[in-house]
């Protein structure tokens, strides 16, 4: 009774200072659609859960982690081995970063085939891209911070697939690379990446993803949308679709935390710039269709080398991709299956095979 | 050797050194640059094929004429290989340590080529038995070409070179694993197929481990002799220098001394030099020890002493390195307890060595470091592997709480949703 009489009188101050009624009203009667496709509405929960979870356990690795080519190795053992539930930590955002950008992959196909994307959310598409390759710089740069073999020979060749782009390519290796070379300076530079930059665009652009989301609210498909209203069955936000999330969000928990005791993300062995590459040296899995792309191109197609034939591809297909709202084949009627649900079969089979070839060649 | 003998020696050898010598002394060293003898004899069995890329005598200018003498820059034939030119053809074996100590015995000529390269190969020669056999007109015994080849010289640092590391006890073999070529010396012929089953044969031959022993490591290269008793254990201590130290200060050193006695032989072998093993000391039937000692002297008892204190540290070693593999297979740091295992590792070898010493007090200062770095090595193991399962633990009540926290929400969920379809079939009925 006291505790509600104290809120009562903390909202009431704070609302005749900053007018939270109508903010209020306004999540009390946010709904969520409910239909058969609805599973899909909770994979943007999912992500941001991770991605809060990479926020919580980076910082507390900052706590120990040294950026240094006599540093970072030694410190990343140093909080696997000594400090209290540094193991658990490490682990957990090892395995929340890889689980963060697979859950965005599925985000942006279910928002793909379910046409999610289509007038007036074109900019939630935007920047629901910007935000996926955000979370890959994220991936890339987290890569190399162990400073282990792996990593850094990876690093070399996915910077050296930067430097093949046409013009530019050189540049940006070098930028990346602060230098000809993967060196300290490179480690520094992804370290600074990693923890201040990527951060702050993530942050800005997330926060514009999801204002955009709460503006329009959530997406109906075709069907649903064309039904009557009182046909179309929804739950609040608060505190039916809320609960659901968090019902999936500790399910999330509970797998990390298996992987973390079960399956502890590895250290390998520290980086050696005059040895020579070891065996199996590969991208993060989230890069593999593009690495294996790359190398079953053959040297040339017709006058041009044939990497910067694939980058150029990459490259371009990016670019439609960000501009599907934009280009978007119309829906066909009576056509069982739409053109633009075939690009997105395709699209899906094409990462899956090769990253599977990736993995088995 | 009486007085008379050396002196006869010295003289022959003078003899045959100044003679030999003598036979290219007014010669210059012939370095043509057009050698015409090449471009008759190349097609010439006796050539090696590729003669001219690796023969490093070629290689560095050095024609035919330089050994063989005569005129390389004539074309004439007669006249390239006639008397007055120097033309010497095939030099007998006598001439063959002077020709090419023209060349190898001149520092001045040979710094220009390798600036720290020796140049008493064939003055060591004449004073090892080849050499001496030799002056005493044994044509079967090894000169020079024997060991280096006549036209396929290659640098000794080269892998095809004959008498690089890994092929020395292959070009000595050829003549003493004959038994029918050495039956007229009166010694065994079994050496090459005994160190190959040794410690040095296997780390040589098959680990291709060029820091082990070849046969000249211990006989001398080109002064090659048998090493007599003194110096076995100077030989052996070149690379074993600590035990060499060790035994030649201790009890038993003194006494192998007064004895006569062969060293390091006595207990390790020669030519099959094994690889030493726990078993080798103490009392036990594969025990070296007792093959001099029984039962009721000191040095049984010591030797009973030194090997359960050695045996006592191994186990401990060997118990922690299994908790180590354990601490691995479960994921979990073993970082500390690899340099704990090292540390224990370490302290074994250097009790090893000190067992060369006969003395179990010092031999007991390392076992105890060892024993005590093993101890430390397994009680780190022993926590990890409690780690290990406070983490499942921990996972486990986690996993619980969560299990409930779903639940509850569950439920939770199921509520509101009866709820809100009461409402909504209540609203539908008013």
């Amino acid at each position: 009774m006291i505790i509600n009489t104290t809120s009562k009188k903390l909202f009431t101050w704070l609302d005749n200072r900053f007018n939270l009624s109508p903010l209020l009203e306004f999540m009390r009667n946010k709904q969520v659609p409910v239909h058969r496709h609805s599973v899909w509405y909770y994979m943007g929960g999912v992500t941001l859960f991770l991605f809060c979870v990479q926020v919580f356990s980076g910082i507390l690795l900052l706590f120990y982690y040294k950026p240094g080519i006599d540093s970072s190795f030694e410190s990343i053992r140093f909080i696997m081995t000594k400090v209290q539930f540094g193991w658990l930590i490490r682990s957990i955002h090892s395995w929340s970063a890889n689980f963060m950008v697979f859950f965005i992959f599925i985000h942006m196909f279910s928002t793909f085939f379910t046409r999610a994307y289509k007038k007036p959310r074109e900019l939630t598409w935007i920047s629901g891209f910007i935000l996926l390759s955000l979370a890959l710089g994220f991936g890339f740069s987290g890569y190399l911070l162990p400073w282990n073999e792996l990593a850094f020979f990876a690093t070399k060749v996915g910077t050296d697939i930067v430097g093949a782009i046409p013009l530019i390519g050189d540049a940006i290796k070098i930028v990346l690379r602060g230098g000809e070379e993967v060196t300290g300076g490179t480690l520094l530079r992804f370290y600074a990446f990693h923890v201040a930059l990527l951060p702050a665009l993530f942050t800005v652009f997330l926060g514009l993803h999801l204002l955009f989301i709460q503006r329009q609210g959530m997406h109906e498909p075709e069907f649903i949308e064309q039904l009557p209203k009182d046909k179309k069955k929804v739950i609040p936000f608060f505190p039916d679709f809320f609960l659901r999330d968090a019902f999936l969000w500790l399910i999330v928990l509970n797998i990390l935390l298996f992987l973390a005791v079960f399956f502890p993300w590895e250290i390998g062995n520290k980086a050696d710039a005059f040895a020579p590459a070891p065996e199996g040296i590969k991208p993060e899995w989230y890069f593999m269709f593009m690495f294996q792309t790359l190398k079953l191109l053959p040297g040339q197609i017709l006058f041009i080398e044939g990497e910067i034939v694939g980058i150029l591809f990459f490259t371009f297909a990016a670019i439609i991709w960000l501009l599907v709202p934009f280009w978007e084949i119309r829906k066909k009627p009576g056509k069982k299956i739409q053109p633009m649900t075939v690009l997105g079969i395709i699209s899906v089979l094409f990462i899956l095979i090769m990253t599977i070839i990736g993995y088995i060649a | 050797m009486n007085k008379r003998k050396q002196y006869i020696f010295l003289i022959t050898l003078t003899i045959s050194l100044n003679s030999n010598l003598a036979i290219f002394a007014e010669d210059k060293i012939s370095m043509e640059k057009e050698d015409h003898c090449i471009s008759c004899h190349i097609e010439d069995e006796v050539l090696p094929e590729n003669f001219k890329d690796y023969d490093i005598h070629n290689q560095s200018g050095l024609g035919c004429s330089g050994c063989h003498g005569g005129d390389a820059a004539k074309e004439d034939m007669d006249e390239a290989m006639s008397e007055k030119s120097g033309f010497i053809g095939i030099p007998n074996k006598h001439q063959i340590p002077g020709i090419c100590g023209k060349c190898h015995s001149d520092i001045e000529f040979m710094r220009q080529y390798q600036p720290r390269i020796a140049t008493d190969q064939v003055e060591q020669y004449y004073t090892s038995f080849h050499g001496k056999k030799l002056l005493e007109g044994d044509k079967k015994v090894a000169d020079c070409t024997n060991c280096h080849t006549s036209h396929a010289i290659i640098s000794a640092k080269d892998p095809r070179s004959t008498v690089y590391a890994l092929n020395v006890p292959q070009t000595c073999t050829q003549c003493h694993g004959d038994a029918d070529y050495m039956k007229s010396y009166n010694i065994p012929t079994n050496q090459y197929t005994e160190y190959v089953k040794s410690i040095h044969g296997i780390s040589l031959l098959e680990e291709q481990d060029t820091g082990s022993p070849a046969c000249n490591d211990c006989h001398g290269n080109h002064g090659a002799t048998p090493p007599g008793i003194i110096s076995i254990s100077h030989v052996c201590g070149l690379c074993h220098a600590n035990n060499m130290q060790y035994f030649s200060t201790s009890v038993m050193g003194k006494v192998f001394e007064e004895q006569e006695l062969h060293a390091c032989e006595e207990c390790h072998g020669y030519h099959q030099i094994e690889k030493t093993t726990y078993e080798m000391i103490g009392v036990g039937e594969n025990s070296v020890c007792i093959d001099c000692h029984s039962e009721g002297d000191t040095g049984y008892l010591v030797a009973d002493s030194i090997s359960r204190l050695i045996m006592t540290a191994v186990t401990l070693h060997d118990s922690a390195l299994i908790r180590q593999t354990e601490v691995i297979r479960k994921g979990m740091d073993d970082v500390e307890i690899g340099f704990l295992l090292g540390d224990a590792k370490q302290n074994l070898i250097q009790a090893r060595t000190i067992v060369h010493t006969f003395d179990p007090d010092k031999v007991g200062e390392k076992t105890e470091a060892s024993s005590s770095n093993s101890k430390a090595a397994i009680s780190l193991a022993d926590k990890e592997v409690e780690d290990y399962y406070v983490r499942r633990r921990g996972f486990g009540i986690a996993t619980i709480f969560i299990t409930i926290v779903v639940v509850a929400l569950f439920v939770k969920i199921r509520d509101l949703e009866k709820k809100r379809l009461a409402e909504q079939s209540a609203q539908q009925q008013s």
